[in-house]
């Protein structure tokens, strides 16, 4: 198998675990079954957390939750980020203009500390966390597709729909959009992995999904002091977390090669 | 005017401009939020009258745009206002921890520049055959793990099996030499861990792009040695992309720094501005991600500028 299939099968597997969790789990997320930081037992199969709770349940769970919010991150903001890179490759001007200057500012800030900023401000609540991801990797999605709509609407086929009369929702979809299909696919694999590092490094640093319930960044958080004692509890969820990445950028990987996207523009 | 002076005013005016949106969006929110700075001042016990009279000293009903004016004012001049939670002046608080991000975020590109970038130049040189493909494969790998994994396994390893490292690093004003080293070892490798991938491909781009040249094929042609053709035609044109990816990554390193002083309990900027977000400290949260942002924002500056300066044909053409 190559590298590629092997990243979509352990994708596939982590979707599936985080889609049947509240089955499969052996116990409820909240419910304390053994001591804090207990070894692993029959009864809790990777231990307890810091209050007990069964450590293997409740990283399913937390997989769901980082799962659940990249998602719907990475969605929103694919959405927002091509409409807005391609209608701004289409029609040029002022509007292009202005949204080009709003990306490079806020590019410009370092992004866990402009969430950082809105969430203090905002407040963590899921809302406002799913709103300030969406806005940062809008612009993430724009800095890569706006250069490459622009390099299509130059082209003549375009100047020949234009002369036909064709409007713009037709022509961003039916023209410009099959055209960079192999681009934006790539993009959203790329920016899916990355949502799933920054809600966890949020959460982690406490600005994100807060307790009782926790994603993966959180039961990092949540278990952090067992490390001083040896126990192995924080690594746990944190290795899940790399295995998300991992596969998702096997995955990527794999279809940039095959598709030829030169790996220049990806970053 | 040269090009180049008229090229750095654009610059130096887009990061000025980058920042002032910062500021305004953080003052702005501040404002708009419920509860105002008198409130969380004196807490939800005070008398109207306390809170009217600090209201006016703090200057609370002049119009929004007045309160942001004298906000610029004041932290052009370091006074970023009293922090909510200690009650002391923000200022004194950033300093110090501010110092303290700087010498580990300058000793981990200490590490990593010289590292990444020779991994870099070595999978550009060897480029589609297996070294190129094991650097990749590991590069992929390291973007992969999230910092705090790296960071605890380090500690798990280094800190309690083996008892090398202290699993905290602590340093205070008195921490001699050796104290620092020791502080510093094991978050500088998980930074290196963290920012390598991200140089390496940088320079691997920047050399292939200089080795596909047509005056590198020419000097091949010409049949010289392969060690001549990189050490004499490629690497000085090397420099200019190199020493804009070395402050890049330093740029970097300023922002891998927060994850990593959370999880060595390093008394740094990144610690600072994650507890004032826990505490709801706004003046130290707002204080904290503008000096962020302004090295931030330099830093990406400088990369621009001393990349220009180190290419001639930039220099003079831009």
């Amino acid at each position: 198998m190559t590298r590629a299939t092997l990243s979509a099968v352990l994708l596939a597997v982590l979707v599936l675990v985080a889609l049947t969790a509240p089955w499969i789990a052996p116990h409820p997320p909240s419910s304390v079954v053994t001591g804090a930081f207990a070894d692993p037992s029959a009864q809790a199969w990777l231990g307890g957390d810091s209050i007990g709770r069964d450590l293997f349940s409740r990283t399913l769970f937390g997989l769901r939750h980082t799962l659940g919010i990249a998602l719907a991150v990475t969605v929103g903001a694919a959405l927002l980020g091509i409409t807005l890179a391609l209608v701004a490759a289409i029609r040029r001007g002022w509007l292009d203009m202005v949204l080009g200057r709003l990306v490079d500012t806020l590019m410009a800030v370092p992004q866990i500390i402009f969430a950082l900023m809105v969430l203090a401000v905002l407040g963590v609540s899921l809302p406002t966390l799913i709103g300030t991801m969406i806005v940062l990797e809008t612009t993430l999605f724009f800095r890569v597709l706006r250069p490459a709509a622009g390099d299509v609407a130059a082209m003549d086929y375009l100047e020949v729909a234009r002369l036909r009369g064709e409007g713009l929702a037709w022509t961003l979809r039916r023209e410009v959009l099959p055209v960079l299909m192999p681009t934006v696919l790539a993009e959203i694999g790329i920016r899916f992995a990355f949502a799933a590092l920054f809600i966890s490094s949020l959460s982690f640093l406490g600005a994100g999904i807060q307790p009782p319930d926790a994603d993966l960044g959180g039961l990092v958080r949540e278990n952090a002091l067992a490390i001083t004692v040896g126990k192995l509890a924080p690594l746990v969820p944190a290795f899940v977390i790399a295995l998300i990445a991992i596969a998702v950028n096997g995955v990527v990987d794999g279809f940039v090669r095959r598709h030829a996207i030169r790996p220049e523009l990806l970053p | 005017m040269s090009r180049f002076s008229r090229y750095l005013m654009a610059r130096i005016a887009a990061s000025v401009l980058a920042i002032v949106a910062v500021s305004m969006i953080v003052f702005i929110g501040t404002a708009l939020l419920p509860g105002d700075a008198a409130q969380a001042i004196l807490g939800q016990e005070a008398t109207p009258q306390a809170l009217e009279e600090l209201r006016n000293q703090l200057g609370l009903h002049l119009p929004l745009w007045q309160r942001y004016l004298a906000w610029v004012l004041a932290a052009l001049q370091g006074d970023f206002g009293v922090s909510f939670s200690s009650g002391r002046p923000v200022i004194d608080l950033i300093l110090p921890r501010l110092a303290n991000s700087l010498i580990l975020a300058g000793a981990g590109a200490a590490v990593t520049v010289p590292l990444a970038v020779g991994l870099g130049i070595l999978s550009a040189l060897y480029r589609d055959r297996w070294p190129d493909r094991a650097i990749g494969t590991i590069s992929m790998l390291l973007l992969s793990l999230p910092t705090f994994l790296t960071g605890y396994l380090l500690i798990k390893i280094f800190a309690v099996e083996l008892g090398w490292f202290p699993a905290l690093s602590m340093v205070r004003r008195s921490t001699d030499l050796m104290g620092w080293i020791r502080a510093l070892t094991l978050p500088v490798i998980a930074l290196t861990f963290v920012a390598s991938a991200h140089t390496m491909r940088l320079t691997r781009t920047a050399i292939v792009a200089i080795l596909s040249s047509d005056y590198v094929m020419m000097a091949e042609i010409k049949g010289l040695s392969p060690a001549r053709v990189i050490l004499r035609h490629a690497l000085p044109n090397a420099l200019s992309p190199v020493i804009s990816i070395a402050m890049l990554t330093f740029a970097y390193m300023i922002v891998g720094v927060v994850v990593i002083e959370v999880v060595f309990s390093y008394a740094g900027l990144g610690k600072l501005i994650i507890d004032a977000v826990g505490y709801r400290d706004l003046p130290m949260v707002a204080a904290c991600g503008v000096v962020f942002s302004v090295v931030f924002v330099s830093l990406n500056l400088a990369a621009d500028v001393l990349a220009m300066l180190a290419n001639p044909r930039l220099r003079l053409a831009a």
